[in-house]
């Protein structure tokens, strides 16, 4: 583990995972409009039980605020937000000048992401960039930050200091080449891996065999993603309309087998014992989770998660 | 091939209504193998619009006429003597041979008659679908032969993305991943090693970014 031991950023993340912690990430959307309070409420729901928020872009392809605006909005509030960034909308000179402009406010810490298809969204019949993909992507961050050089070459003037992250889904298809490819997105340069919701703690633990076995866990730190169900409906549609999701029958036959009023409760529960079960799955560095639209619910998964209080990196 | 559609025939009724005298072209190339722009497709067009117009009470001449090609200066010089007669021509070309058409007989106008979509294959009778974009540096050799600039929803050069699923590409409509099918290219090639290779940076300015493009060939110029 000792490569990753040394930080080579001011990132708040960084720092805990560095000391060996089980980092807490959660993410906030921004609205679909330009009140900045929506979005520092919900971050100030959560800011005291998580060490870093991502701040999603334009996700599903819907037009909102965008991401950096909201990071900047959080960094100013002294939290330490995850710029995600999709290379759905931005060609290279984009993707690099939001890169200065985020470290400009400090901004430590990047997603890098393909993006939804634009079909998705409000806006189906726009274009799409895909300048770079995802990988190049992480490949632009790194080169910026530890040569120094934008991508044509020519010197940058104060670097951008990011740690760099990538997302993984260990369930997507071709399931065969999903620990190849968190490989080739260790090789581009992710130093964190956020992965897609857990549902199927089998499948995962078996990724996560198959990524010891080739020694990624020493390579970069896997945040396990989860997202607590609402309601038993929640669980269908996830089950059955979310491409690359992984839901067991027997998690929604649960949820759908306590009554109605219960079934919040009931997702909380199973978010809850996901965590106690993937804590002690070796290689896993910490958790990201994303309760969409009920960040209220953050700080009970994060107490009762066994994850609560969050070190000081002050103090680290 | 070029793959194209037929347009709507309202449409072409809306570019031609004003004319006493209308020449349909097709093209005996790739059109008339997706069976959207052949002398078979002229024939049905002009009855169908020689059917309106009567209706209408318009007196509309409509003529037909189909070339072995409209991307050559040689087989669109066949049609000099007879194209001043017209007050509009139809093109069921694509629209490399509307233009060609329009650039060479400047004063006559000339509207498309389908809509250019795509290079392709024919699946199967009725079928046809995507497989290059013409980017200008083939990257096929790395890719098991499939083409992710033309199949991939979001052109990936280091594929999939998260939204593969059974094989199938998250924009639905029975469209496959390419990049499921560049892994069992590459599994049955017994290349799967190269999978992990990051793929460079991609060079767009050899592709509709980098503007309008030409190939000059000195050993072949006469
Ligand atoms: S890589 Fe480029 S040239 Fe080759 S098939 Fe794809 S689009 Fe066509
Ligand atoms: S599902 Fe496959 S084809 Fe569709 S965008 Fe993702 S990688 Fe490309």
């Amino acid at each position: 583990m000792n490569p990753m031991r040394t930080t080579r950023t001011d990132s708040k993340l960084e720092k805990i995972l560095a000391a060996g912690h089980l980092a807490v990430t959660s993410e906030c959307g921004p609205p679909r409009g330009s009140d900045a309070e929506l979005i520092k409420k919900k971050a100030d729901l959560i800011k005291n039980h998580v060490d870093a928020i991502n701040i999603t872009d334009n996700q599903t392809s819907v037009t909102r605020l965008c991401s950096l605006a909201s990071c900047i909005h959080l960094k100013l509030m002294g939290l330490e937000p995850v710029l995600q960034m999709v290379v759905r909308d931005r060609n290279r000179i984009a993707l690099q000048s939001d890169i200065l402009g985020a470290a400009s406010f400090d901004i430590r810490n990047m997603l890098c992401l393909s993006g939804d298809h634009q079909k998705f969204g409000d806006c189906p019949q726009g274009q799409n960039v895909f300048d770079l993909d995802s990988m190049q992507l992480l490949q632009t961050v790194r080169q910026m930050r530890d040569q120094g050089k934008f991508l044509g070459g020519d010197e940058i003037k104060r670097p951008p200091r990011i740690f760099a992250g990538a997302a993984a889904n260990p369930f997507a298809d071709p399931f065969d080449i999903r620990v190849r490819r968190l490989a080739k997105k260790v090789a581009a340069g992710a130093e964190f891996i956020q992965t897609q919701c857990i549902y199927n703690l089998d499948r995962f633990e078996e990724w996560m065999k198959q990524v010891r076995d080739r020694g990624l866990h020493e390579k970069v730190y896997i945040l396990a993603g989860l997202t607590p169900f609402k309601s038993a409906g929640m669980a269908k549609y996830m089950k059955n309309k979310v491409p690359g999701m992984d839901v067991p029958d027997e998690v929604v036959k649960r949820m759908a087998g306590v009554p109605k009023d219960k079934q919040a409760e009931e997702g909380l529960k199973i978010c809850i014992e996901s965590i106690q079960r993937l804590k002690e799955v070796e290689g896993v560095r910490g958790f990201h989770i994303m309760a969409i639209e009920w960040e209220e619910k953050v700080p009970e998964i994060v107490e009762k998660g066994g994850l609560y209080p969050r070190p000081d990196p002050a103090a680290l | 091939m070029i793959v194209a559609d037929r347009k709507p025939i309202e449409e072409i009724i809306e570019y031609i209504k004003d004319a006493n005298k209308v020449l349909i072209v097709g093209c005996n190339e790739c059109v008339t193998v997706c069976e959207a722009g052949g002398k078979k497709e002229v024939g049905v067009l002009a009855s169908a619009l020689r059917m309106y117009f009567m209706n209408q009470g318009k007196d509309i001449k409509i003529d037909e006429v189909t070339l072995e090609r409209q991307c050559d200066h040689e087989y669109l010089e066949e049609i000099r003597n007879i194209i001043d007669q017209y007050q509009a021509v139809v093109s069921l070309a694509c629209g490399v041979g509307v233009q060609f058409m329009s650039e060479k007989y400047f004063q006559t106008p000339v509207f498309p008659g389908v809509n250019t979509c795509f290079m392709g294959v024919t699946e199967e009778r009725g079928v046809w679908s995507e497989r290059c974009q013409g980017c200008g540096q083939c990257i096929l050799a790395t890719t098991g032969g499939i083409c992710p600039v033309s199949r991939c929803a979001k052109r990936l050069f280091n594929g999939p993305c998260g939204g593969s699923s059974k094989g199938m590409c998250e924009i639905g409509g029975e469209v496959p991943c390419a990049w499921q099918i560049i892994i069992d290219r590459l599994t049955a090639l017994g290349r799967l090693d190269d999978y992990e290779k990051l793929a460079p940076i991609k060079d767009w300015s050899k592709e509709r970014a980098g503007g309008p493009r030409k190939v000059v060939r000195e050993d072949v110029r006469q």
